[in-house]
């Protein structure tokens, strides 16, 4: 069995996006010594470049499918969706990051190798076919985030969201290092396929309750890394702490990357097991929509208010997981690629109007954006009509096919209580729309300035992308259909 | 290209149009207005192909949308709701014009509103696919949301925000029922939906069809709105700028009207009657409530207000009495309540701009120094009073004759609310246009050639309504036949317990008056 070992030439190509990140990553931090202050920004597009090129690299990935490394990464249409959007998401704030940098006088190539390391991490979870995969992967990106967090040293409110975010983030992985750690010693392997043919052989596996302790272990770290309730608590203060292209990128990437693979383990390796899980998810995710919506409810601070509603977000869709069927995981993929672009979008909007230092994030200082810069307040407009689900946007058509997927299973109460809680998110997300459109202009709105052209990007393909999504979803839905079959269900 | 498809877009383009245009230009009145009033010519085009076959969807598009999940675009109009759809075409030129007098600031993009307002209304008319009704349903909210929150008055955020959620908490009810029934279906295709009751294929628990009523009804009730879910608009008519109120009550109050009598009859008919009782009681109450509130009213906005919420009480009615004469005059209603409390909420705006005020206690003989605006409230007054030969007799009466059918007290209850309207409608008139002019009234001049052009036709509507029913009730009897048809069809399928599919089509006015005497159909 020696030429197992030895990696083919198609293995590699099926991690081509991580190498290419990796060196562009490399590259950056070479290029960060020998560049000028003036020559900065040109670090910012390659990394962009490198980006590209990993984007079309997992697209021709995705042309010979299959497995790699002794099957611990698989690159299957799930896992090429996810290495896509997680890339996409990457680009966009990265295209954030431009002006944000500039502004705040912080350009320089480690910022965005950070990213870039970011994102292999990220991509390695949406292949992940072995839970010691899953912890490379999440370790990646879970520390070069902490890093992206805290990365204007001299900012305190960056180093108290750094600091709460690694400490929170390490103690939430040892837990999820400890479940790989029991689910290795009961079955044997830590391959997902591996423990999912262990587990449902009858008679022979392992005890219940044993397996069910690694699999609530796994699970807690999982539910840390989405912000599910109980594990919520990091969120509100890391999101408001960072900066604002990192807080998008935080709240979109690590979050898809870490379903990605929460669903792959969960319907793969314990999949045997869902009746036990099942349940516990159905309550998480009631607990995380309704933690969520209501802590919004009273929240002055725009990041602060998007971290919550990022945490509403994820327990919709936990709704979707809790259907455990094909049509949840489609549902599970939609709303994050349509949850995404919302997200960045507005995240771009917000760091924008926040001016140097982020001085303006209370929901007051976007006051008159209406009267002062029409186009940016449509767009952020669109983004919350999305956030609240309003039809022909990306959030409803997600919202729908999550409440579909939900009550195909049969969860109607889930369903009930997940739709009143959207109508609540209802009364916080608007007080953005009438502070934009019905208050007059104030301190804010005095210098306020277009916004760079990087960020006039993203905004306008946020919203685009958001638009399309609302009104021609089959342009998504049948990939991701198609890719939803993948997961044994 | 289709009539109807062409009058759904042309608001459309019309709105990507002034988006389009640069900030600062003036010519967004003209576009607006030309892109409504072609709309409305287009609309007229459906009535050709509605008038020969009236009970059948005609104009229909029905092309795939979302492919993954079989969700068709699927409109057309039949015998009800063209009305409807010629209602929202007639008012928003109306609208459009009135809002040049009426609003000042931020025009672009206020007319930008009207048009995508009147893009979702059409839809919501007209749509024949659950998934498309709820996408403009919820299309046709955030226009006018925005219009309320953006141009009204001091406590507009509010009254804005509060209109949304209440509204949103509703839908969203609706959604889940939505969803639910497509997934028991397996299309959202309201025709095959209703096609699958019928013939047996699709049947439903009573328990099934009374949540799924009861999620239809939630949404429904809020937008007519049903006492005790009316707590929002109020506030909403009074800090609405004048055109955004003038629209709410004319056109958008119909649409929770027309969702109880189109979507809950034929789908829930057993939901839809295991509620009628206490609906009806509500929709009572709601009449005699909202005019006795209008009655010690201050405000000649709120008046008209709380007016229109007594109004709305009889659409109800006449749709949940069940009978032929109930739902038709309900239509009936529906369409001469949104003329003439369109006029009577223009001239209020008009009486608005010139006082700045809409206590009733600053104005006072208006009539002398505004004949032609005090007679022009005359009429539509008396349009809303139940004035024989004036439009809204029609409605009300058949509705109380629907009513009486079913059980003569709701119709000796209902008709007190004839009564107190005449009354709080007359004495609004009495101190407000007659007596000494009051002080500072003198700034009340009359309707000038511009500001006239609105009203006069929808006074000769009103007229028209009032006195040639001819021309336009036979498509809604017809139209409403054929619904009560299936809802009553769609009834017994389950009280007998499936026979074979002729034999309930023979029976079904007999086992419809059998179900009737049991009482609860269980």
């Amino acid at each position: 069995m020696v030429g197992n070992f030895l990696p083919t030439s198609s293995e590699y190509i099926r991690i081509l996006p991580e190498i290419i990140l990796c060196v562009f990553g490399v590259l950056l931090m070479v290029l960060e010594a020998i560049t000028s202050e003036r020559q900065k920004p040109i670090l910012g597009r390659i990394s962009l470049l490198g980006i590209a090129f990993a984007f079309a690299a997992n697209i021709y990935a995705y042309s010979t499918p299959g497995q790699a490394f002794q099957n611990s990464i698989t690159v299957d249409a799930y896992g090429t969706f996810f290495r896509g959007l997680v890339l996409a998401i990457g680009a966009l704030c990265v295209l954030t990051s431009f002006g944000y940098l500039r502004r705040e006088q912080a350009e320089s190539g480690e910022y965005y190798s950070l990213l870039l390391f970011s994102l292999i991490g990220q991509c390695m979870l949406s292949t992940a076919n072995d839970l010691f995969m899953l912890f490379l992967g999440l370790e990646i990106s879970s520390i070069a985030t902490y890093v992206l967090a805290g990365y204007l040293r001299d900012d305190r409110r960056n180093n108290e969201s750094a600091l709460k975010y690694f400490l929170l983030g390490s103690f939430a992985t040892a837990f999820l290092l400890y479940g790989v750690a029991w689910t290795y010693g009961l079955t044997g392997s830590t391959n997902l396929n591996e423990i999912h043919r262990v587990l449902s052989s009858h008679g022979q596996g392992p005890a219940p309750v044993l397996i069910g302790i690694a699999c609530a272990l796994i699970f807690v770290g999982l539910a840390f890394k989405v912000s599910a309730a109980p594990f919520q608590m990091w969120a509100p203060d890391v999101y408001q702490g960072a900066s604002s292209p990192v807080t998008a990128f935080m709240s979109a990437a690590p979050k898809a990357a870490a379903f990605a693979v929460f669903l792959r383990v969960f319907t793969t390796a314990f999949g045997t097991l869902s009746p036990r899980w099942v349940p516990l998810i159905w309550s998480i995710s009631l607990l995380t929509m309704i933690i969520g919506n209501f802590a919004a409810l009273t929240q002055s601070n725009v990041k602060r208010l998007l971290a919550y509603s990022s945490i509403a977000h994820a327990g919709y869709i936990l709704v979707a997981f809790t259907a455990d069927s094909q049509l949840g995981v489609a549902a599970v993929m939609f709303y994050l690629a349509s949850y995404a672009l919302m997200n960045v979008g507005a995240f771009a909007v917000i760091s924008h109007v926040s001016s140097k230092h982020e001085r303006y994030v209370r929901i007051e200082d976007l006051s008159g954006l209406a009267k002062r810069r029409p186009a940016e307040a449509a767009m952020l407009a669109i983004f919350v009509f999305s956030l609240i689900g309003v039809p022909l946007t990306g959030g409803f058509f997600a919202k729908f096919y999550v409440f579909r997927a939900a009550l195909s299973s049969h969860l109607v109460w889930l369903t009930i209580l997940g739709l009143a809680n959207s109508a609540v998110a209802a009364f916080y997300y608007l007080k953005i729309i009438v502070a934009m459109y019905m208050h007059e202009p104030g301190e804010s709105m005095e210098n306020l300035t277009s916004p760079a052209p990087g960020t006039r990007v993203t905004i306008w393909v946020s919203a685009l992308g958001t638009l399309v999504l609302g009104i021609f979803p089959s342009v998504l839905l049948r990939f991701v259909t198609d890719s939803a079959s993948v997961l044994p269900r | 290209m289709s009539v109807l498809l062409l009058t759904l877009l042309l608001p459309l383009a019309g709105f990507f149009i002034i988006l389009l245009l640069p900030r600062k230009s003036n010519g967004a009145w003209a576009v607006a207005l030309f892109f409504s009033l072609a709309a409305f010519l287009s609309s007229l085009g459906l009535i050709g192909p509605v008038s020969k076959t009236p009970a059948q969807p005609t104009s229909v598009i029905d092309v795939m949308w979302v492919e993954g999940a079989n969700i068709h675009f699927h409109v057309g109009v039949d015998g009800i709701n063209i009305w409807l759809v010629l209602l929202t075409t007639v008012l928003l030129p109306v609208g459009i014009w009135i809002s040049q007098r009426l609003v000042s600031e931020r025009t672009t993009t206020f007319y930008a509103l009207l048009l995508l307002f009147e893009f979702g209304l059409i839809g919501v008319f007209s749509a024949l696919d659950l998934f498309v009704f709820y996408v403009f349903w919820e299309v046709a909210l955030v226009p006018m949301y925005l219009m309320v929150g953006g141009w009204g008055g001091a406590r507009r955020g509010y009254a804005a925000v509060k209109f949304f959620v209440y509204t949103m908490s509703g839908s969203v009810m609706m959604l889940a029922s939505i969803i639910y029934l497509a997934n028991r279906a397996g299309t959202f295709d309201y025709t095959q939906i209703v096609a699958a009751l019928t013939s047996g294929t699709l049947t439903l628990t009573t328990h099934e069809q009374l949540l799924l009523f009861l999620g239809f009804f939630a949404a429904f009730a809020v937008k007519v709105p049903i006492f005790p879910l009316h707590t929002w608009l109020p506030v909403t008519y009074t800090e609405a700028p004048a055109p955004a109120t003038f629209l709410l009550a004319a056109v958008m109050s119909k649409m929770g009207a027309y969702g109880l009598l189109r979507y809950c009859l034929p789908l829930f008919p057993n939901g839809a009657r295991q509620c009628a009782d206490w609906i009806v009681v509500l929709a009572i109450t709601g009449i005699i409530y909202g005019a006795l509130i209008a009655f010690v009213q201050p405000n000649i906005k709120k008046v008209i207000a709380y007016s229109s919420l007594s109004h709305l009480g009889f659409v109800v009615l006449g749709i949940f009495s069940f009978q032929q004469q109930g739902a038709d005059g309900a239509v009936y209603q529906m369409v001469a309540h949104g003329v003439s409390t369109g006029a009577l909420f223009i001239l209020a705006g008009y009486l608005e701009h010139r006082r700045g005020s809409m206590e009733i206690r600053d104005f006072g003989g208006v009539a002398t120094l505004a004949p032609g605006l005090a007679a022009a409230f005359m009429i539509a007054m008396l349009a809303s009073i139940g004035l024989p030969t004036l439009s809204n007799f029609v409605g009300e009466y058949l509705v109380l004759q629907g009513a009486a059918f079913t059980n003569f007290t709701w119709a000796a209850w209902a008709a007190v609310g004839v009564i107190l309207s005449a009354v709080y409608m007359l004495w609004l008139y009495q101190r407000t246009f007659l007596g000494k002019p009051g002080h500072d009234v003198g700034v009340v001049t009359d309707l000038r050639t511009a500001e006239w052009a609105p009203v006069v036709p929808l006074v000769i509507i009103m007229v028209w309504l009032g006195t040639y029913t001819q021309s336009f009730m036979p498509p809604i009897t017809a139209a409403n036949q054929h619904l009560l048809e299936q809802s009553k069809m769609n009834l017994e399928i389950r009280v007998q317990q499936r026979t074979s599919p002729a034999n309930v089509l023979s029976n079904a006015s007999v086992v419809h008056a059998a179900w009737k005497e049991t009482g609860d159909g269980r």
